[in-house]
């Protein structure tokens, strides 16, 4: 594993912090426990596009463990999971081109295949496995549980987190927007 | 839209707040992994009584979690009605009888298995929540990190903690005051926007807080690697406070009671506690 550069150190801290402040807002979709939708997904997206795996993957697992002190208990069975979307969209970090400015449609679309990949791994298999193997709960409900954590997730990360990133690609792009002379 | 509130910490003179962040955390990993794990009532009964004293003795104040212990009591029920509602006899399935008490509609009967499997389920959150609500109270963030490093974590995850910790009360307000700017612009964010309205209208709400902090981790990385950050193997720690005698006594007590623990829970082949036999 590459060493940590300073920028990233940083950026899994304030990324962190962002992550856990976000995470107190939800959408609630129904009664059952679990299937809200959450914005903080959206963050974890363009943290994990831009600086990569690891820092998705530490924003993930930091962010959940503090969110989870904060909320009165740790559930280890939906901890765990929550570095996988991360470190999966930050696989592909440099197909992105978000620093560039070409964030386009071809982007887009890697970045929401990743995305996809890294939620159902996470919510339709590990955290219902984990759930099942850890706190012995009926199978047919936490994969229920897990399907709708699944759909919400990919929801705010395709909606939130490409708008972010299309936002930030303009900005951030702007200063490379020189061209040669002919 | 649902917001939680925060637990927060507060210096106090009590044993507990004297320990290291380290040793509060280690007890509290070590519960939560033998929480999850047992079944065993007996065990759960002990923990719970363990917890709630050592919530008693780290003084911490009711105003302080109260809200928290709302939300999660609301989650509680919600689950445990929830796993009745998909698989009314996981109760009898995991235990291997039967005992109906009343029939209550459809294919619903209530069992004392899975009343008691649900009692289970109960305890486990009284176990579990106060030693998170004593950890949350009674360690300040900067100790915390700095401990982090002192036992082999890599100081420059410890430092992104240490960071992440410093700057969550900032972003908290910072968030606060463009959620209510865009509100006051007539930013509908309440349960009569539609779904896809209000998820969008999100995204606008996080992007002026993520250009900000995006600023901030170029300004504080530029400070930091002029001060020459990660340049050396270690670092010295303001904070960081050494191991005492308590903190051993902790962490041998903590090592004795979760193989005690798990010993006695998985001795006669599953982690069930049966009474139905």
């Amino acid at each position: 594993m590459k060493k940590l550069g300073v920028r990233e150190v940083v950026a899994i801290g304030i990324g962190t912090a962002l992550f856990v402040v976000v995470g107190f807002v939800s959408i609630p979709l129904g009664f059952v426990p679990n299937t809200d939708l959450y914005p903080k997904m959206g963050i974890l997206g363009f943290f994990a596009a831009l600086f990569g795996p690891v820092v998705g993957l530490a924003i993930g697992l930091i962010g959940d463990l503090i969110s989870s002190l904060i909320g009165g208990g740790i559930w280890w069975s939906w901890l765990i999971p929550m570095g996988v979307p991360g470190l999966c969209i930050g696989l592909f970090a440099s197909k992105y081109h978000i620093e560039d400015g070409t964030f386009g449609t071809k982007e887009i679309v890697t970045f929401n295949i990743a995305q996809v990949i890294g939620n159902a791994i996470a919510w339709i298999f590990l955290a219902p496995v984990l759930d099942i193997i850890i706190y012995a709960e009926p199978a047919n409900k936490v994969f229920f549980q897990g399907i709708w954590a699944f759909i919400g997730n990919i929801i705010c990360t395709a909606i939130i987190g490409t708008l972010l990133i299309l936002a930030y690609s303009k900005i951030a792009g702007r200063s490379t927007g020189l061209k040669k002379e002919d | 839209m649902k917001i939680r509130t925060f637990l927060t910490y507060e210096p106090q003179d009590t044993w507990i707040h004297d320990l290291s962040g380290v040793t509060k955390f280690i007890f509290f990993i070590a519960w939560s992994v033998v929480c999850g794990l047992t079944y065993d009532t007996r065990v759960l009964a002990v923990m719970i009584l363990i917890s709630m004293s050592v919530l008693y003795m780290s003084k911490a104040r009711w105003s302080q979690f109260s809200i928290v212990v709302k939300v999660l009591a609301i989650f509680m029920v919600l689950n445990i009605i929830t796993i009745f509602l998909f698989s009314p006899y996981q109760g009898c399935l995991i235990y291997g009888s039967r005992t109906d008490i009343c029939h209550l509609f459809g294919k619903y009967t209530l069992t004392k298995e899975h009343l008691f499997y649900s009692l289970n389920i109960m305890i486990k959150y009284f176990a579990i929540v106060p030693t998170a609500f004593m950890f949350m109270t009674s360690t300040a963030p900067n100790e915390f990190a700095a401990s982090l490093n002192k036992i082999g974590l890599s100081y420059n995850i410890a430092y992104s903690i240490s960071l992440a910790l410093r700057y969550i009360p900032d972003l908290q307000g910072e968030f606060r005051r463009i959620r209510n700017a865009q509100e006051a612009r007539g930013i509908e964010m309440s349960a009569k926007a539609k779904l896809m309205d209000r998820i969008k209208r999100m995204a606008s709400i996080i992007s002026p807080l993520l250009f900000t902090s995006m600023e901030r981790i170029d300004v504080v990385s530029n400070a930091m690697e002029l001060r020459g950050f990660g340049k050396k193997k270690k670092r010295t720690w303001y904070a960081a406070k050494p191991l005492k005698r308590n903190d051993w006594l902790v962490i041998a007590f903590t090592v004795v009671f979760a193989a005690a623990a798990l010993i006695i829970t998985y001795h006669d082949g599953n982690r069930f506690y049966n009474p139905f036999v």
